[in-house]
């Protein structure tokens, strides 16, 4: 199929994100490190995939390459039928770092991406106020990061993110700094906020119940180099309470990925 | 027992010690004049001494400021700009091992005797820990950070103003504290070989004199000085820069 055919048909049935044997390789002083090969892959429009793996995988090299920040190598890498050449429009970032700024207060750090995109900071105000007030930080808006949790410091990071309303959000292992309770936590507000106006979500995680829980698709990727291995699809009802890790469906998905990570070697069972 | 009146005790115990131990030994004025003399000194004629001091001040302050808007203006560039980082880092680099007090007479063949080659000189001495502590600043910025704002599209200008700048306020600080005492060391050494006016001037002229005493109330002014320019950048930076974490714990809000 010609690139022009491939861009139509990928209007024609909404998919958001495409990637067609794309491949990445770093030079080094060794030689060539490959650290994605053969990467082929349909995220379509309101989607919510998990990518999961063990570090090393280059789930985060596919996601920095999604984001403009970095070029593949081989291979196509299409958003919205347009070959990927720096930061597509419409799109946030929410970084395993809150990487907030340490003389802004939360607000400011919210409304940094408004002056970022030459948005006016007035009218984007209470829309930031709005938001942060969602993610349980309304009392928080005028304290410095280094005065709040982690937790909390990573919801304004989210709002960030969300406040000029990307319709793709791309995560790259957000919450893995964070206990296993504020992470719960923020994984039942993140598929809530997803249900509420559906984005299309690209998260990275190398946590097994994480990927379940979140996901309509758990792509699983291996290492060495870094390749999708199965693309799982996920057909637990939504809304999903966190009780649903208690279910034998919920089980069954954790014992066939923790399977298929055993088979290669990188997870015992 | 505060940390400030501690420092004010032992430094009362020192001039007292002075004092007692010139007029105990009997040693001559001429040598090592007691403290009550010298506080009397300038005591009996404030205006003089206030406005050598002024002068003295003036040129520092004027040249301080001149250093900070160059040195900043060239950290910018350096670190923009690879082939200003290797033309005027590696010149700054140069110039700075060289004794700068050296220079100071040329200034004044290209300048004359005015307040300008004093400047000039006080800029000279200060510029380098600017630029070099500006350049760090900028430097020293999280990758990832870079990243979150290129990802936003943020425009070039946005990410020196919103990011690189505050980001290098702290190091900028650093600098401007090393450098505003060799601004004042600057604007004595012009005034040493180009003096009409100021307290370098009244130093040189008390030598000429044998005036050991004048010599010492001249110090002491600048003394005063240099430490009060030093503690007003500290406040500066207090007030802008209360989210740094050397000034957390002043402000008592500090958590975690």
């Amino acid at each position: 199929m010609s690139e022009t055919a491939t861009a139509a048909a990928a209007r024609a049935s909404n998919v958001c994100i495409e990637l067609r044997g794309a491949g990445k390789v770093y030079p080094s002083r060794r030689g060539e490190v490959v650290a994605l090969q053969d990467v082929s892959l349909d995220i379509e429009d309101g989607e919510f995939v998990s990518l999961l793996g063990p570090s090393g995988c280059g789930k985060s090299t596919l996601l920095k390459c999604i984001a403009g920040l970095e070029d593949i190598s081989n291979g196509d890498l299409l958003v919205r039928g347009e070959r990927v050449d720096g930061p597509p429009l419409g799109l946030g970032m929410v970084f395993q770092r809150d990487l907030l700024l340490d003389w802004r207060t939360v607000l400011d750090n919210t409304l940094i991406m408004a002056e970022f995109q030459g948005l006016d900071r007035r009218e984007q105000k209470p829309r930031a106020i709005a938001l942060l007030e969602r993610f349980g930080l309304g009392g928080f808006i005028d304290r410095h990061p280094w005065e709040l949790s982690g937790g909390m410091r990573q919801r304004a990071a989210i709002c960030r993110a969300l406040l000029t309303e990307p319709n793709i959000l791309l995560m790259d292992e957000p919450f893995g700094a964070l206990d296993a309770m504020t992470r719960d936590d923020l994984n039942v507000e993140l598929t809530r906020i997803w249900q509420t106006a559906k984005r299309t979500v690209l998260f990275v995680t190398h946590s097994i119940a994480e990927a379940i829980f979140l996901s309509d698709r758990v792509v699983v990727m291996t290492p060495g180099p870094g390749r999708v291995r199965e693309v799982v699809r996920i057909e637990l009802p939504r809304p999903r309470p966190l009780a649903v890790q208690g279910t034998p469906e919920f089980a069954a998905y954790v014992t066939y990925l923790r399977g298929l990570f055993a088979e290669l070697g990188v997870a015992r069972n | 027992m505060s940390g400030r009146g501690g420092t004010l005790l032992v430094l009362t115990a020192l001039v007292l010690l002075w004092e007692f131990a010139v007029r105990g030994l009997g040693v001559q004025p001429i040598l090592l004049p007691a403290p009550s003399r010298i506080i009397a000194e300038i005591v009996s004629s404030p205006w003089f001494w206030l406005r050598q001091s002024g002068d003295t001040l003036i040129t520092t302050v004027a040249g301080f400021a001149l250093a900070v808007v160059l040195g900043v203006s060239l950290a910018i560039g350096i670190v923009y700009s690879r082939l200003l980082e290797r033309v005027i880092y590696t010149l700054l680099v140069a110039l700075n091992s060289l004794p700068k007090v050296a220079l100071a007479p040329l200034f004044v063949i290209w300048m004359g005797t005015g307040v300008e080659p004093k400047i000039a000189i006080a800029v000279m001495l200060a510029i380098f820990s600017i630029v070099v502590d500006m350049v760090l600043g900028l430097r020293s910025i999280d990758p990832d950070i870079l990243a979150m704002a290129y990802v936003s599209r943020a425009r070039p200008i946005a990410v020196l103003w919103k990011i690189r700048l505050p980001n290098a306020l702290p190091t900028l600080f650093a600098g401007m504290k090393v450098g505003i005492s060799f601004a004042l060391v600057g604007a004595i050494v012009g005034e040493f070989v180009a003096g009409s006016d100021g307290l370098g001037t009244a130093i040189l002229i008390a030598e000429g004199q044998f005036d050991t005493t004048r010599v010492f109330a001249a110090l002491v002014m600048l003394g005063l000085m240099g430490t009060a320019l030093f503690y007003a950048l500290e406040f500066a930076e207090g007030l802008l820069l209360p989210w740094h974490p050397s000034h957390r714990a002043r402000h008592g809000n500090s958590r975690g």
